[in-house]
């Protein structure tokens, strides 16, 4: 099926989870009305992405009543939102719950927390450790929190899993002026890669990154849809806040595997087989 | 090809003036105030300020010492007149000598040039509280891996938009946001003496140690591939040792800790914290 999706491109206040929240619910409730079957929000952005020892205070635990509020609205429209999760062992996940019909249908811990350079996340979060795809209501869905679309093994894992839409949450920062024109790296990076993701995979990449700034730290927006056959058909600003909306049309995923049928020729038992290999190898 | 001098001005343009307004927004404010010497550095920070906060929001100080060119004075006001903001001069010739006149032995140029940083500081953050504008910092990335600015001097500020612009860098932009020629091609300097110039304190350019600080700093390439761009290990050595030991400049100071929870070790919050 055809869904239409929003994607925000946020600027969260650091650590202030109630007034994000506030802000959050009236950016849902204007989506629905403006008829929108999906809203999506960046990596953090109920918190805030620099939150060093404000991680125990911005958690939220899947009773609290940020959730419950999530869950009623999600009645009306499914939510795909990035936060801090407080788990019943007390650990702290950078996460991504997604909501549909009223219920909290998916929860996708962070697998991959970058700790180096600016990145200190591993100080403060503990590691997912699933890859998973999960069925919704618009089809098969996969979430990765920022880093983790960095590892291809990831997004490899999400395709053989038999996604159609992935979802890329980011709180990626301006950094390094080594890119195409002088330009930031990290916008090569990512461009390429959910590109490349889209293309490969014969999938829709929906990445979604924040805007604004956090002590010095300029985060760069620059969120998009790609269609399976590489073509953005949305794209949001570079540094700036923003929103913007496109149409998933299904049908595509299935001209592009149709016409390069990649997925289906894809060697799962040989990858496994090597891949064995050289783990067991102990390399 | 150097990188150096590649620059997607549109994007750092855009990324500055966000920077400035909304980390001076989240505080509660809505004003600058800074320092005009009619140099490169805190003229670009001008316009800079101006773009992000509007013209009313930004207000200069001229603070002229009697051996101060009168060329700064007048570029200064220049670049006031061409932004349409306020700006005052307040000379600091009498607070300095009033200081310099309690001790008859004689006071090394260092030590006047760094007196008279740090009278500008004392200017600066009262005018802060005065008009309710924060500090805004003009100093650039070379010259903070330097250490080439007075501790609590002129590297004192709550913001700093071009401390990861190096000097060549900064011209490039101010030459993007039309900062007059006559500005960009003058020689940088101090102006804490007659004659100062920043390449001859330092020894040397500009454009070679920028150069070298990128692929030393931002890529990280080690001695032997830094000889293969052209650089004589002397003058690497040279540098890496200026950076390493002006590191203090560029810290807070340090805590002896004793606490389970000591500030900035296990103590962590960013400066933005709930902001």
């Amino acid at each position: 099926m055809d869904f239409k999706v929003r994607m925000i491109q946020n600027f969260p206040k650091l650590g202030a989870v109630q007034d994000n929240f506030i802000l959050h619910k009236k950016q849902i409730e204007k989506a629905i009305k403006d008829r929108i079957d999906l809203i999506i929000f960046p990596e953090l952005s109920l918190t805030g992405y620099m939150l060093k020892d404000m991680v125990p205070v911005a958690a939220v635990h899947k009773e609290h009543s940020i959730i419950t509020e999530l869950q009623k609205l999600s009645k009306k429209i499914s939510i795909l939102i990035g936060l801090v999760e407080e788990s019943n062992s007390v650990i702290f996940y950078n996460a991504a719950f997604y909501f549909e019909d009223g219920k909290l249908h998916f929860i996708h811990r962070k697998v991959y927390l970058p700790t180096y350079g600016m990145f200190e996340e591993e100080r403060y979060f503990g590691a997912g450790n699933k890859i998973r795809a999960f069925e919704t209501k618009f089809g098969r869905f996969g979430i990765a929190i920022c880093e983790d679309a960095l590892h291809p093994s990831f997004a490899y894992t999400l395709s053989q899993d038999r996604i159609k839409y992935l979802f890329v949450l980011a709180s990626s920062p301006a950094s390094g002026l080594s890119g195409k024109e002088g330009s930031f790296k990290t916008i090569d990076t990512w461009e390429s890669l959910i590109r490349t993701y889209s293309m490969l995979f014969s999938i829709y990449t929906i990445y979604v990154n924040r805007s604004g700034v956090e002590d010095g730290i300029s985060f760069l927006g620059g969120s998009q849809v790609v269609a399976p056959s590489g073509e953005v058909i949305k794209k949001l600003p570079y540094l700036e806040t923003s929103e913007g909306d496109a149409i998933l049309e299904e049908d595509k995923i299935r001209g592009a595997r149709m016409y390069t049928p990649l997925l289906r020729d894809e060697k799962l038992g040989l990858t496994i087989k090597e891949l064995k290999r050289i783990y067991d190898e102990d390399r | 090809m150097t990188k150096i001098d590649k620059l997607d001005l549109d994007k750092v343009l855009k990324l500055i003036t966000n920077f400035i307004k909304y980390e001076i927004k989240k505080t509660g404010y809505k004003k600058v105030v800074l320092g005009l010497s009619g140099g490169l550095d805190s003229s670009t920070v001008a316009y800079l300020s101006v773009k992000a906060l509007g013209n009313k929001n930004v207000i200069g100080f001229i603070m002229p010492y009697k051996t101060s060119s009168p060329d700064s004075k007048k570029h200064a006001l220049v670049i006031a007149k061409k932004l349409k903001i306020k700006v005052f001069e307040v000379p600091i010739t009498e607070m300095v000598d009033a200081y310099l006149s309690k001790f008859k032995n004689n006071i090394s140029q260092v030590r006047q040039g760094n007196i008279m940083a740090r009278q500008r500081m004392i200017v600066l953050y009262d005018k802060s509280e005065e008009f309710k504008g924060l500090v805004i910092g003009t100093g650039n990335k070379t010259e903070f891996l330097l250490g080439y600015t007075t501790l609590w001097g002129d590297s004192a500020s709550a913001l700093v938009p071009l401390g990861d612009l190096y000097k060549t860098q900064v011209r490039i932009l101010a030459r993007y946001i039309g900062v007059p020629e006559e500005i960009i091609l003058k020689k940088p300097s101090a102006d804490l003496w007659k004659g100062q110039t920043d390449e001859e304190d330092l020894g040397f350019t500009y454009a070679d140690v920028d150069k070298l600080l990128y692929y030393m700093v931002d890529e990280r390439y080690p001695v032997l591939q830094l000889q293969k761009l052209g650089y004589k290990k002397s003058f690497i050595d040279k540098v890496f040792k200026i950076i390493q030991r002006t590191q203090f400049k560029r810290k807070l100071p340090i805590i002896a800790k004793i606490s389970a929870r000591t500030i900035d070790h296990d103590f962590r919050y960013p400066r933005d914290w709930g902001l």
